[in-house]
């Protein structure tokens, strides 16, 4: 530590949103030591939101690049991953053998696509996708010609944009769906039921209350089709897996920390060993981390949402530099997301309601209103087409928020 | 303080409005309305929207 409490040598994994936007924070709040950005990926950081959208749609592959400010100082270490973290002689190991010392340091590795063959069985080897990253993105999308079928697996915001992506682009879609309704855990049955018409709406196929029990492929291996648990036969050159994420945490084994669905951290983004006490100088950000929610009275459900990893980048970073004297972390988390050209947006909690109210539901005009309350106090609340509604909930869900 | 937004770039995500409210609005169409030469007391909350907005399309300047 330097005389002013401030660490020498920052190192952070994980060099995209989260990792960007603390390494950013650090810098324009005074930090002047040593900042290394260690980055798995060979790409300079980028936005994935785009990807499962514009990425797959327009004529040419959007630019996703996320601005790199002039002077941030940092050694960028790309297409290289950290495999093993010391925390308590504080070394980060590279694959490579690297090591890295540090007196701070963030964990913003993110998370994985859950590629878990849905049937038991490996899927066929060409024509089934996840969808996490550019390089993804851009076989995906060199796979999305007009006229061939698409199978998409699981009607969560990425599935349900990824069908839109291939219906706009003029494939044939079937959405195969466990639940009763896209969504049904996040955003309950009502806000479902109007995602799933918007689909129906668009000429996709959705399938509700079934799964991929087996897949068919031609003699040479690859992908023809799929069987559903309900018996129907799906007809389909290529299959995209939207099966949900995992935090990529899996380098922190034997460090101490268990993170096996996410790291956990305190009120300032500090993690945690198992027993509750504080990593020395490690903070933690983004898809990685659980952090607590104070909507949640401090519990800390899994989010994975774009704001969330921008705030909690920039929250971490005041960690490092300011320990307890940084703000605890109170925002109150939200998501959007883009389907068949209208925007669904949310704030708060949706997930954890016991009561939904129906403000207004308009299907012609496609707009939609909900609040969810819990213990009959206001939780989140989501709009379609209706973003100009949002504010006043954002408003009140921050008064909890501290 | 001059505020700049490039409204071929805004699509409406309204994370400008959560942050600076004082400064950001949406007409009933989900159209963004803002104040372009708000008081320079709101400066802070002005880059926090500036920061927030996913498709950086805010720009925050000093007063010409
Ligand atoms: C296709 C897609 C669409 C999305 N759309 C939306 C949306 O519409 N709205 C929304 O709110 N959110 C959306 N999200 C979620 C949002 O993108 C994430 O919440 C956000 O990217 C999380 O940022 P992060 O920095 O925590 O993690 P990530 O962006 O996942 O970055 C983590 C980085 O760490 C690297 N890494 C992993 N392991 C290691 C290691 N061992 N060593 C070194 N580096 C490592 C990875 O390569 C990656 O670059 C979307 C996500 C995807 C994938
Ligand atoms: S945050 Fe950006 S995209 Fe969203 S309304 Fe404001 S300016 Fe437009």
């Amino acid at each position: 530590m330097s005389a002013a409490g401030h660490p020498r040598d920052v190192v952070i994994v994980g060099a995209s949103l989260a990792g960007l936007r603390a390494a950013t924070t650090l810098r324009a709040e005074g930090f002047t030591g040593n900042l290394t950005l260690v980055g798995a990926e060979p790409h300079a950081p980028y936005d994935r939101p785009p990807l499962s959208k514009k990425f797959l749609t327009a004529q040419a592959p959007a630019d996703t690049g996320l601005p790199v400010p002039d002077g941030l100082g940092a050694c960028w270490l790309l297409g290289r991953s950290a495999v093993r973290l010391d925390p308590y002689s504080r070394i980060v190991t590279l694959a490579d053998g690297t090591r890295l010392p540090y007196d701070g340091l963030l964990i913003a590795t993110g998370a994985a696509a859950r590629s878990g063959a849905v049937t038991g069985e490996p899927g066929p080897e060409q024509g089934v996708f996840t969808l996490r990253g550019r390089d993804d993105a851009t076989a995906l999308r060199a796979a999305l010609t007009p006229g061939r079928g698409l199978l998409v697996v699981g009607a969560g915001f990425l599935g349900g944009e990824v069908a839109a992506a291939g219906r706009a682009l003029g494939l044939g879609v079937t959405l195969v769906e466990a639940g009763a309704v896209p969504l049904e855990r996040a955003i309950g049955a009502e806000a479902g039921a109007f995602v799933g018409m918007l689909h129906r709406k668009a000429g996709i196929d959705l399938c509700t209350g079934t799964t991929v029990t087996e897949y068919g492929t031609g003699p040479d291996g690859t992908l023809r089709g799929a069987r559903l648990a309900d018996g129907r036969l799906v007809a389909a050159d290529v299959a995209v897996l939207a099966l949900g994420a995992t935090p990529a945490t899996g380098w922190l084994a034997g460090s101490g920390i268990e993170a096996a669905d996410g790291v956990r951290t305190d009120s300032r983004l500090r993690a945690l060993f198992p027993d509750g006490s504080t990593v020395p100088g490690v903070v933690a950000a983004g898809d990685a981390a659980r952090v607590p929610q104070p909507l949640a009275d401090g519990a800390a459900p899994a989010l994975g949402h774009w704001s969330g990893a921008v705030e909690q980048g920039a929250a971490a970073a005041r960690t490092l530099l300011l320990g307890d004297a940084a703000p605890p972390y109170a925002e109150v988390p939200s998501f959007w997301s883009d389907v068949h050209g209208v925007r669904l947006r949310s704030v708060g909690l949706p997930a954890l309601a016991d009561t939904v109210k129906v403000h207004e539901c308009d299907r012609p005009a496609r707009r939609l209103e909900v609040s969810y309350h819990r213990e009959g106090r206001l939780i989140g609340a989501l709009t379609i087409g209706r973003t100009s509604r949002l504010a006043p909930y954002r408003v009140a869900l921050a008064e909890y928020g501290v | 303080m001059r505020i700049t937004v490039d409204l071929d770039l805004c699509e409406s995500h309204g994370s400008c409005v959560f942050a600076a409210p004082e400064i950001f609005s949406f007409d009933d169409d989900d159209y963004l309305l803002y104040e372009a030469a708000p008081d320079d007391g709101l400066r802070e909350a002005a880059e926090k929207a500036a920061a927030s907005c996913p498709v950086r399309a805010i720009t925050v300047a000093a007063a010409p």
